[in-house]
Order: structure tokens, then sequence, then C-alpha cells
């Protein structure tokens, strides 16, 4: 038979010579050797971390990724770079789509060059610290949800190789974080990584049976499947930024932010609406259901970030839709696995500006923190005010340029430090994106708003400058001595589409 | 006023600051704060106020600050040296 196939192709070489690449047929499962045997139901599958690694070939200098969906209560991101370390692996690029105060394990790898560069959305606690002290040599490079699609579609972050956190896979690698055990909901950044990288790892606590429905991550982007203990801990999904409050002078600003939106002029029927992360932000929702059914309407999606608040109010009846990148706490991720309506999202879908369409520019309203707000409303969601890294880009920028309404909210003052300041240390979003800043000592509008300065004056809310509410601020604190920094550059700060708005230096102790 | 015994007025929560005082001779005055950076001119400015207005001439004074407004520093302050000076008459009108 190979006789006759090679002097077929001869001949079909003499009448068409620009087929000079064809492959003769060899054998039913030249391309797919495991058909032969039983290993095609467990080819994928690795004994551990390190032999996924090694299977996948990672050298130095190569990039490796992870999702942030379990935020404090990840035990993947240290875990693998820990086996990674042990491996003699060095000069290595991380690119997680974020990282939270349970990272500091990574310093002594950063310390050794096991890591030598960060892609990141933000950085918290020790890690963060030791960073913004001058840890690295390269600075790394902070970018948004968004932003972050477009860094890796355009090449800038090259993932080598994909280590994901899922709840449960089969064996061909169809995943989700809706079933199992240790859940952790929207896999938004995983799809992301699981399209783009070279080789996708899964990390699971279950191997279900074949076919595992519903598929965030499919099986024709799954390279290989590692069984471990855990993956995360959902329970600590909504600690720290993404903490339930009952803090009264939050839940105040919570309620300033839902009058707000009442009288905006975009509280009708079929508006769309997102909270960001942070107590205020998040406890807004609390106060919209009674606004809502005073005014008889409905929202047509919530988007996010979603919390248990925003879904209170999609199984009452009340937002039609939820668009989910990233369940905000256990409630979200059950919700995800239980309701048709709350449907998952990549981050590319979310909110990546070069995608052909994201939802972020559908968004009727927005509700985001601040740690600082200027004079410009410029927002700083990344550095605090004695200039250390502990935040996170998110989705800020993201949704401020998307929504209509981009509201900001935030204590005037937190202890001594005043949040509204004549320049922000970081710029994160440009006040051109930002509407309207809602404190527990007043409201400020940008004053290309005119028309909702008006609507707000109207329903009587404490509208004022925000020269005024500076001025507020500095009153009750004094004004603050401008902080030291150092020459070196420790942090890049992109925008959504990539470009540079600001840069992070060491701070001088 | 004169300290004549340890005391302590204030928390740590955020927002607040504890105060110890102690007997000394001379005045020695230790402040920790998580805002030094931006406000540490302006905490001791108005640490040594305080002082100044009771007449403390003499103490060992503590303070470990949360980021507290003035007038918390001032109020701590005035309270830790009344309970550490065990002063019987007070001149209100000094306190304000």
């Amino acid at each position: 038979m190979t006789t006759s196939i090679n002097q077929k192709i001869d001949d079909l070489l003499k009448q068409h010579p620009d087929l000079k690449n064809i492959t003769p047929f060899i054998d039913a499962n030249a391309t797919t050797p495991y058909l032969k045997d039983e290993s095609k139901y467990t080819r994928k599958l690795c004994d551990s971390i390190e032999q996924a690694i090694k299977k996948c070939e990672l050298r130095d200098g190569m990039t490796i990724s992870f999702h942030h969906a379990f935020r404090e209560g990840d035990k993947v991101i240290n875990k693998v770079v820990e086996t990674i370390s042990k491996l003699g692996i060095k000069n290595l690029t991380l690119a997680s789509s974020s990282l939270l105060s349970c990272n500091a394990t990574l310093i002594p790898h950063i310390e050794a060059g096991v890591i030598t560069k960060i892609y990141t959305s933000g950085l918290r606690g020790k890690l963060a610290d030791a960073i913004s002290h001058g840890l690295m040599d390269n600075p790394v490079h902070i970018h948004s949800h968004g932003g972050r699609v477009k860094l890796i579609q355009s090449g800038e972050i090259n993932i080598d190789i994909a280590f994901l956190a899922v709840s449960t896979a089969d064996e061909q690698g169809n995943a989700n974080g809706v079933s199992g055990k240790s859940q952790c909901g929207a896999l938004g950044y995983a799809m992301v990584d699981a399209q783009f990288a070279k080789k996708v790892v899964l990390l699971t606590e279950d191997i279900v049976g074949y076919p595992n429905n519903p598929a965030s991550i499919r099986q024709d982007q799954v390279d290989y499947i590692v069984k471990v203990d855990e993956v995360g801990d959902p329970t600590k999904i909504s600690v720290g930024a993404a903490r339930i409050t009952s803090n009264p002078r939050e839940l105040m600003i919570a309620r300033y932010a839902a009058d707000v939106i009442e009288h905006s002029g975009y509280f009708e029927d079929g508006f769309s609406i997102q909270t960001g992360s942070g107590a205020s932000s998040t406890a807004a929702t609390r106060f919209l259901e009674n606004r809502m059914r005073a005014k008889n309407i409905t929202a047509s999606f919530a988007l996010g970030g979603i919390t248990a608040s925003i879904v209170d109010l999609h199984e009452k009846g009340l937002v039609k839709r939820l668009l989910d990148t990233q369940s905000f706490d256990g409630a979200a991720g059950q919700s995800l696995g239980r309701n048709k309506d709350h449907i998952e999202v990549s981050t590319n879908v979310y909110a990546n500006p070069a995608s052909k369409g994201a939802s972020v520019d559908e968004l009727d309203i927005v509700i985001l923190s601040a740690l600082e707000i200027d004079l410009d409303f410029n927002v700083n969601v990344l550095t605090g005010s004695d200039g250390v890294m502990r935040g996170a880009s998110g989705g800020h920028c993201d949704t401020a340029a998307g929504a209509n309404l981009t509201i900001i909210v935030a204590p005037l003052i937190r202890s001594r430090i005043p949040t509204v300041i004549r320049k922000v240390t970081t710029i994160v979003t440009p006040g051109e994106s930002v509407d309207v800043l809602v404190t527990d000592h007043g409201i400020a509008v940008n004053p290309a708003r005119p028309e909702i300065a008006e609507r707000l004056k109207e329903a009587n809310l404490p509208v004022m400058t925000i020269e005024e509410l500076y001025q507020r601020a500095i009153a009750l604190t004094g004004e603050p001595k401008p902080i030291e920094f150092k020459d070196k550059i420790v942090g890049i700060v992109h925008f959504r589409d990539g470009s540079i708005i600001d840069v992070v230096r060491q701070v001088k102790d | 006023m004169k300290i004549q015994k340890e005391a302590m007025a204030g928390t740590l929560e955020s927002s607040d600051l504890l105060v110890k005082v102690m007997p000394n001779t001379g005045i020695e005055i230790v402040i920790n704060s998580d805002v030094n950076k931006q406000f540490g001119d302006q905490i001791r400015a108005v640490v040594n106020q305080t002082l100044n207005d009771l007449n403390v001439t003499d103490g060992l004074i503590i303070i470990d600050d949360k980021g507290a407004l003035d007038c918390a520093i001032r109020a701590r302050i005035q309270c830790a040296v009344l309970r550490g000076a065990e002063e019987e008459n007070l001149d209100w009108s000094k306190l304000l």
C-alpha cells in the first residue's frame, strides 16, 4: 500500500509541484499513538506537579501563568513555584492574573532568582511591601483585567505554561469551578490562559467522569491534569478587599451611592450595573432593592465581580442576567452552578479593549473604590499614601472607561490619611473616566458632567466641589508631608490599552 | 502636673492611639506612628503642646499611634496624664 501511495504522490507532485509539503499516509494512529492502547484515557494524567512541569519541558526564562479566583485562599501558585524552585529552574516570568497577601511565600523564590519578572493586576501584604522596597531588579508590571488579555494577545505576555486551579476536571480536561469540593465559581481569568498558553496544566481536587459539564475550560485546550489534595479554600475568597461590611460609615457611603444611582438619570428600566471590590461598593447593592421596587424597574444585567447581594437581587427577579468573570464569594459561585441566567464570561469578553466586544462597553453604572482620588478625579487603587503597593488595578480602569456613570466610593479620611488629595501617588484610572465621588462627608461631581450634578442637587443630595471635600479632609488631618521616593522604578502601571499611565518608585525609609 | 505613677489611656484600634505615662526625671517622649512619614512632625507638635498645657515637666511618655486625629491625641494624653498624676482638684479650663 505504501508503495502505491508514494507512486500516487509522485504523480500528484509532477502535476502540482506547489503541493511539495504534503505528507503521505502512514497508519491510522500516526498522529494519535495513544489510540493504539488504553493510554488514551490516561495520557493527560500526571502523578505530581513535578511530572507535569517536566512533561511541559519548563526551562529557564519561560513564562508561567495562574489565575487568582481563590484570592486569599489560593493553594496553587505558591506550591507550583516551590516545586519549580526545587527543580532548579530560574529566571521565570510570573504572569498571575493577580497576587495577594497569601503569596508572601514567593519572596524567597524571587530572592533566589527563580522568578525575575512579574505581571499582575495587583500586590498586597508582605510581597507588595518587599517589592516596593526594591526586592526585584525588574519593575513589576501592573495591568487591569481587560488589559492583561490585550498584553497576552499582543505577545508582551507570552505564556509558555498555564497552571490552572479548577475544582473538577475529567480525564480530557473539561473543567469548571462550580462542582466538587473547593469551588471558586467563575474561571474568567483561567479561560483566557487556557486559550492562549502554549501548554495548559490543570490542577484539580477531583477527576470526574467524562464529559464534565459545564466545561469552562475545554478539553481541546488542556495538555496535562494533576490531582492535588487542595486547590484553594473558598471561605477565603471574600476576605480582604472582597469582604462584607457591617461598619456603619461604610454602609452610610453605600447608601449615599444608592441615592446617587437613583437620581443620576441612569436608574431606568433595563439599566445595568457593576459593583467593584471594596466594602462600600459591594454594600451599595443592598440599598438598591427598595429603590428598584418603588420605581417598579428591573436591571437587564449585572457584571463583575458577582457577590451574594447581586445574586440575591437576581433570584428575586430584579436583575435579569449576571455576567460573571470572577465570583467574589461562595454564594456567587454556587449561583453560577445553579442559575441558568448567571453566565460565566472570560476576561476577554468582560473587559479587553482589544476584543471584538467587551461587556464593560454595555455597562450603565459602575461603583468603584479608591485609595486616593485627586482634584482632577484621577484615582489610585494601587499604592498606599506611604507609597507602598497594597492594592490592585483590577477592572477599575476597564469599567470606568466603559460605563456611562462611574461612581467612586471612599471614606473622606482613613484613620489620619486623607483620601481626597491634591495629586494621587499613582494614577491607575484617569479622571476623565470618573463621574461622581461619594464620601461620608459629601458628594462631588466631575465638572465635565454638569447635568448629573444638577440632578443630584435637585434630589437634595449633599453635592459640593471636590476642592471643598479636599479642604474638609485637610482641616481634619492636617496637610500630609509628601512621601520621599528613591529613583529606582519598582512598578510600571499599564492602562487597559497596554500604554504606560504611571510608574511606582521605591520608597525611602 | 506631676506624674506620680504609671498610667495608660487609649487603644490600639485604627484611628486611636495608646498613651503610656511613667514617672521620670525630665521629660522623655517616644512616638511610634503608622502615619509617621506623613504626619510625624504634626503629631510631635500636638503632643508637646498638650503636655505643655498640662504643665508636665517630668515623665516618660510612650505613644503608639494608629492614625489618630489631633483631637484624639490631645484627649488620650490628657487622660493618661490625669490618671498618672492622681490629681484631686482639676482645672478643667486648662483641658480645653
